[in-house]
């Protein structure tokens, strides 16, 4: 019965094309049957809406008269510095950058209160944006300062390029020390006082295709309230973890990269973060459809939160000193309810990513595949899979010898 | 118990050494219990408390209160939720030691019930977008 790709485009032309969210198609599969839903559905949208540090814009803000170039120089956009060392008039704005002036945790725990996501926000929402650069001028590019407000919709380009996002299940942070610990997975109270955690587990993108079978570079996504595209494997891809026998990993695993013009999102769906004595990120919203293109493909997606699991790991020894050891597994559905037992006791659990949010995304996808205004694309190119040999390296430092 | 409320007591410089809660239990049996307390000699001193008791003797000892030099803020509008920046991402949730956090089953969303809250601050900080904000 297998489809392809392209047939089930043509049902969407049709608006004729079944589908459902990612949280529909458990029931709904559950009580059809595999077989009849994989013939009846045709797409299965997914989402999640989180905390994604590396995410950050490229920007071609126009040539100015006379002409100056960034390169070698310095520049920020509402105190925020931007990387200006490529080509005169690019530059890249991080989603974790702050201002010079912004005190850090010098001020314990700092607050972060704004920096290169809460940027994007405000030029995504349309507001002015000041730039203010300083360089080294040149025969071609004479200018040395330039001040001036830029918006979106003047500028050249503003294109979200992301090289870490969505990633394929998370650490559930805890705490075993005596003190508050400010992480980036959030506030972590003492003595196990509470877990956070970060996917949007039975909803989440590559937890609905644990083997990369449909989603691969090219894929059409749901980005940051527009369009956008999966442009390659994300940084710290590492399909390589232990898996359950329904395939998905028990650990953090696949990540995406992704990429989108920024002038057609909206400032609801990527929004300025900051992360209590952490710094300052970008929450990004993200929905991805699956094409049903087999059973096998059906039953992936039929994955709910008792059916994935997530490691405990201690935030105040294992992760910052990079050691192994968990403390616990648990489930999404046990992390959804609000409280997980551990050593005996029942601990509180919050999430750092939306879960209602990701939900209206993966309905958000399934309204516009519906009204045909978004077709499936074939990724050119797989995702390094399983097989791949892809591992996760550590930095094994070397030591760095002056010669005199 | 007829009445509990929670207050934001100001303390002027000059009353930081001087005992004067204590009256509330002592001489109109009240009973509180204080959420937040920042005393410094020499500094306005700030204090957060639950005030419970029959309402006349709350009354009286609010008066005295008052008559004593305290400046007092009734504490229900003090944290507010910004809707337009809540994620109902659930951040706040367990965090919250009053347990005014709560995920509205079915739909996800985080309910937020500002009868429990005790103006701790801590979802004020911890929220990532920032949508609990502080009034005074």
């Amino acid at each position: 019965m297998a489809k392809t790709v392209a047939e089930i485009n043509e049902k969407i032309k049709r608006g004729q094309a079944v589908v459902v969210t990612a949280a529909e198609v458990i029931d709904i599969a559950r009580s059809q049957g595999v077989s009849r839903a994989a013939r009846e559905i045709d797409v299965v949208t997914t989402g999640t809406f989180g905390p994604m540090c590396s995410s950050g814009a490229f920007l071609n803000v126009g040539h100015s008269q006379p002409r100056i170039k960034f390169g070698g120089g310095r520049a920020c956009l509402n105190d925020v510095p931007v990387y200006t060392g490529i080509a005169a008039v690019d530059v890249f704005l991080g989603a974790t950058a702050i201002p010079d002036y912004d005190p850090r945790n010098r001020s314990y725990p700092g607050e972060f209160r704004y920096g290169g996501g809460h940027v994007i926000e405000e030029l995504v929402a349309g507001k002015d944006v000041r730039l203010e650069a300083v360089t080294s001028g040149s025969d071609c590019y004479p200018r040395k300062k330039l001040e001036t407000w830029i918006n979106i919709k003047d500028i050249n380009d503003a294109t979200l390029f992301n090289v870490r996002n969505a990633y394929q299940n998370y650490n559930a942070a805890a705490n075993l020390s005596g003190r508050m610990l400010y992480t980036y997975m959030g506030v972590l109270k003492p003595n196990l006082g509470n877990i956070n955690y970060a996917t949007a587990g039975e909803l989440s993108p590559l937890l609905n295709d644990p083997y990369y079978q449909t989603i691969g570079i090219g894929t059409r996504i749901f980005l940051g309230g527009g369009i956008g595209y999966v442009a390659w494997h994300g940084t710290q891809h590492c399909p390589d973890v232990p898996r359950g026998e329904n395939g998905v990993p028990k650990r953090a695993a696949g990540t995406l990269s992704v990429i989108g013009d920024m002038k057609q999102m909206k400032p609801a769906w990527l929004m300025g973060a900051s992360m209590l004595g952490y710094g300052a990120t970008l929450v990004v919203g993200i929905g991805v459809p699956i094409p049903i293109l087999s059973e096998e493909v059906l039953r992936h997606t039929m994955v709910s939160n008792a059916e994935i699991f997530a490691p405990v790991v201690d935030y105040s020894g294992a992760y910052p000193r990079r050691e192994e050891g968990i403390l616990a597994e648990v489930s999404y559905a046990e992390l959804r309810s609000g409280s997980v037992e551990i050593q005996g006791k029942g601990i509180p659990t919050s999430s750092l990513s939306s879960y209602s949010r990701a939900l209206e995304i993966a309905s958000i996808l399934k309204g516009w595949i519906e009204k045909g205004e978004f077709l499936l694309t074939e990724p050119v190119v797989s995702l390094p899979g399983v097989e791949e040999g892809v591992t996760f390296k550590p930095l094994e430092e070397k030591p760095i010898i002056e010669v005199e | 118990m007829d009445i509990s409320k929670r207050l934001v007591l100001h303390f002027p410089p000059q009353m930081s050494k001087q005992a004067i809660v204590c009256h509330l239990a002592r001489d109109f049996d009240l009973t509180f219990s204080i959420v937040k307390a920042q005393i410094t000699p020499g500094e306005e001193g700030l204090m957060v408390m639950e005030l419970m008791g029959e309402q006349r003797a709350y009354d009286r000892g609010v008066q005295y209160l008052l008559e004593a030099g305290v400046k007092i803020q009734s504490l229900s509008q003090d944290v507010v939720r910004n809707e337009e920046r809540c994620t109902h991402c659930g951040a706040c949730v367990a965090l919250c030691p009053a347990e005014a956090f709560s995920v509205e089953p079915g739909t996800w969303k985080i309910l937020f019930d500002n009868d429990k809250c005790v103006v701790c601050e801590i979802c004020v900080k911890a929220c990532p977008t920032r949508a609990m904000e502080l009034y005074f």
